[in-house]
């Protein structure tokens, strides 16, 4: 395989947007904001899982093993995406809900539940 | 490589197929019906989950083994738990409907998507794939994001809504992640496989194993609630609508728990690098939801973190399991999931009588007079109380007691000795909800309340007759559970311990 880019790169990438998803759902507001940063962390997965399928890591399989484990990794990508476009339906459902109830929609409001 | 087809053996999946099919059936009587009444759509939704129970049951004694290319795995532990989640939506179903008539909740599409979050929690439990393993959890997931919000008119039940969601979500993404590393670490979705690459011990692909094990138990604890994972769980358990609560404390705990048994399993070879992480969170888990559960004045919170509380006891026994397989089988694990989906279910169940007039409080000032209201609720509610504190000849003490004697066995006298003072602190606070509903109701106009409903009494019958039986036949119950100890049905795992315990001592 032809990659002058090495797996280490991607990883660490992808670590990094994960990275970046993740702080961004703790400290940021409002929530639509906070659903992007965690559609950015889904997205860090599929590049994790891409750049697996594709450097195929595992020493001592045959062709047929790898290509086998390489499409697993692969189809997983699509089924991340239609899971995160599932998600994405419900989720603005949800804060549509909010607005039309509070006309406003930040996570600091949520404060009814509380012990 | 040719396209073959595998051989398919439906009958593994039918429970699953039947159940989904029921949801959509209920959504087209939805459809049709008439809006005053939930009738149709319950029988319909009932008769259909009675069916896929018969589905199930039909499986036990036939061959375990996967199916489907590797996909579903037909196994004595998923057969039971697809039986129990098939139970616990059936309890859930039967007092719904005058819950939600009193809430007035005009949201007929609660019974499918109830029914497709417990096929989604189903599929979780008889697979190992993680890739099927993430599509159940996000079925179970995704449906429950919408029920925990669903009377729309109530700013606490969309609070509830968006916690749970946005927190459901990122964990998902931890899980994910966990899966990917795992995958990149083996070449292989299947737990199978991962297991296997796991215990050939490559040096160089160890950590990314571990590291993508610890991503995954941190999103399987999120979703069983496992301290320090468990902030939203009494948030979302209070908002929600109170049968959804009662259906999610008890479905999705014991499909997390599915998942955590088989991904705890594979992951044995390396259980030096988790076991004490899991140990501790244990610990944590039983202590903190306790000790939080005495400063709370809202009784659907109560039962949140007494349902964190529970989660840790269950851990306890999965611990003992993967510390000493060959003395302590599953079958205490699952047992305590039994009692604690009866004596929760019906708990909540008793919970839901507090809405009147489309409104609800569940403040423990709101349970006052329910005595007077209900006799036959309260008797109810008092054996599930008795059974969550642990009292003898209820199905909670036999769980608290077996499980007790399993860490012993495993050699694991802390986690005995955690559980015990919990089981003493947590009577405080149950003891605070049955006082509350003694209490004469002082200000309130008597005439407002509704009667309990016909289902409610079957469920609540239900529940107890369940919490005694499973206490008088506990020895019967964990025979058929057939979960005992003994070699798994999986020789590899084993096979791949002892080769590493062999590396370990070169």
């Amino acid at each position: 395989m032809a990659n002058d880019v090495p797996l280490s790169w991607f990883l660490i990438m992808s670590l990094v947007m994960f990275t970046v998803g993740g702080v961004g759902v703790v400290i940021r507001r409002n929530p639509v904001v906070v659903f992007m940063c965690i559609e950015l962390m889904l997205n860090s997965v599929n590049l994790t899982f891409l750049a697996f399928a594709r450097y195929g890591i595992t020493p001592g399989q045959t062709i047929e093993q790898a290509n086998a484990s390489a499409m697993g990794g692969q189809i997983a990508v699509i089924f991340v995406m239609a899971v995160a476009a599932a998600e994405v339906a419900v989720g603005l459902g949800i804060i549509m809900a909010i607005f039309r109830l509070k006309n406003r929609a930040d996570v600091d409001d949520m404060s009814a539940l509380r012990g | 490589m040719d396209p073959t087809i595998p051989q398919i053996d439906w009958s593994t999946v039918m429970p699953v197929v039947i159940v989904v099919l029921t949801g959509v059936a209920a959504l087209f009587v939805e459809m049709f019906s008439p809006r005053r009444n939930n009738n149709a759509i319950v029988g319909v939704s009932l008769a259909g989950l009675a069916i896929a129970g018969g589905y199930v049951v039909k499986q036990f004694g036939m061959a375990d083994g996967p199916t489907f290319g590797g996909f579903i795995l037909r196994d004595q532990l998923g057969l039971v738990l697809q039986l129990l989640l098939i139970g616990v939506c059936f309890v859930a179903f039967l007092f719904s409907e005058g819950y939600l008539r009193e809430k007035r909740i005009a949201f007929a599409e609660f019974y499918p998507l109830a029914l497709w979050s417990t096929s989604g929690a189903m599929l979780m439990v008889t697979t190992t794939n993680m890739l099927e393993l993430f599509l159940g959890l996000e079925v179970l997931s995704i449906a429950l994001y919408c029920l925990a919000g669903m009377s729309r008119q109530e700013s606490k039940s969309e609070e509830s809504a968006l916690k749970y969601f946005l927190l459901g979500a990122f964990a998902s993404a931890f899980f994910l992640m966990g899966i990917a590393y795992l995958y990149g670490s083996s070449g292989s979705l299947d737990l199978a496989g991962i297991g296997t690459a796991i215990a050939s011990g490559k040096s160089g692909l160890q950590p990314m194993a571990v590291f993508g094990l610890g991503m995954l138990l941190v999103g399987i604890a999120f979703k069983a609630a496992f301290v320090p994972f468990h902030q939203w769980t009494p948030d979302v358990y209070q908002g929600a609508p109170t049968n959804v609560t009662g259906f999610m404390a008890a479905a999705s705990k014991i499909a997390a728990f599915g998942a955590l048994i088989r991904v705890l399993d594979a992951a044995v070879p390396i259980q030096a690098n988790w076991f004490p992480a899991m140990y501790w969170i244990c610990i944590l888990t039983m202590t903190v939801g306790n000790l939080a559960a005495v400063v709370q004045k809202d009784v659907k919170r109560v039962l949140g973190y007494s349902s964190i509380a529970n989660a840790g006891y269950v851990l306890v026994a999965v611990l003992a399991h993967i510390k000493a397989p060959d003395k302590v089988g599953l079958g205490t694990a699952v047992y305590f999931l039994l009692a604690y989906a009866l004596m929760t279910l019906g708990s909540f169940a008793v919970v839901s009588l507090a809405a009147k007039g489309g409104k609800e409080g569940t403040r423990f000032s709101d349970m006052h007079g329910l005595w007077k209201r209900a006799p036959f609720a309260v008797t109810c509610l008092i054996v599930f109380l008795a059974s969550l504190i642990g009292v003898p000849f209820t199905g909670g003490f036999v769980g608290k007691l077996l499980i007790f004697s399993d860490a012993l066995a495993a050699g694991m006298p802390l986690l005995a000795i955690v559980l015990a003072v919990n089981s003493v602190i947590s009577v405080y606070y149950y003891l605070g909800i049955m006082q509350a509903t003694f209490v004469d109701d002082e200000g309130a106009v008597k005439t407002s309340h509704a009667k309990p409903g016909l289902g409610l009494n079957i469920a609540l019958l239900a529940c107890v007759v369940g919490v005694f039986w499973v206490a008088i036949g506990a020895d019967g119950v964990r025979a058929t559970l057939g979960l005992s100890a003994g070699p798994k049905p999986v020789s590899a795992q084993t096979e791949s311990t002892t080769l590493v315990a062999r590396g370990q001592a070169e």
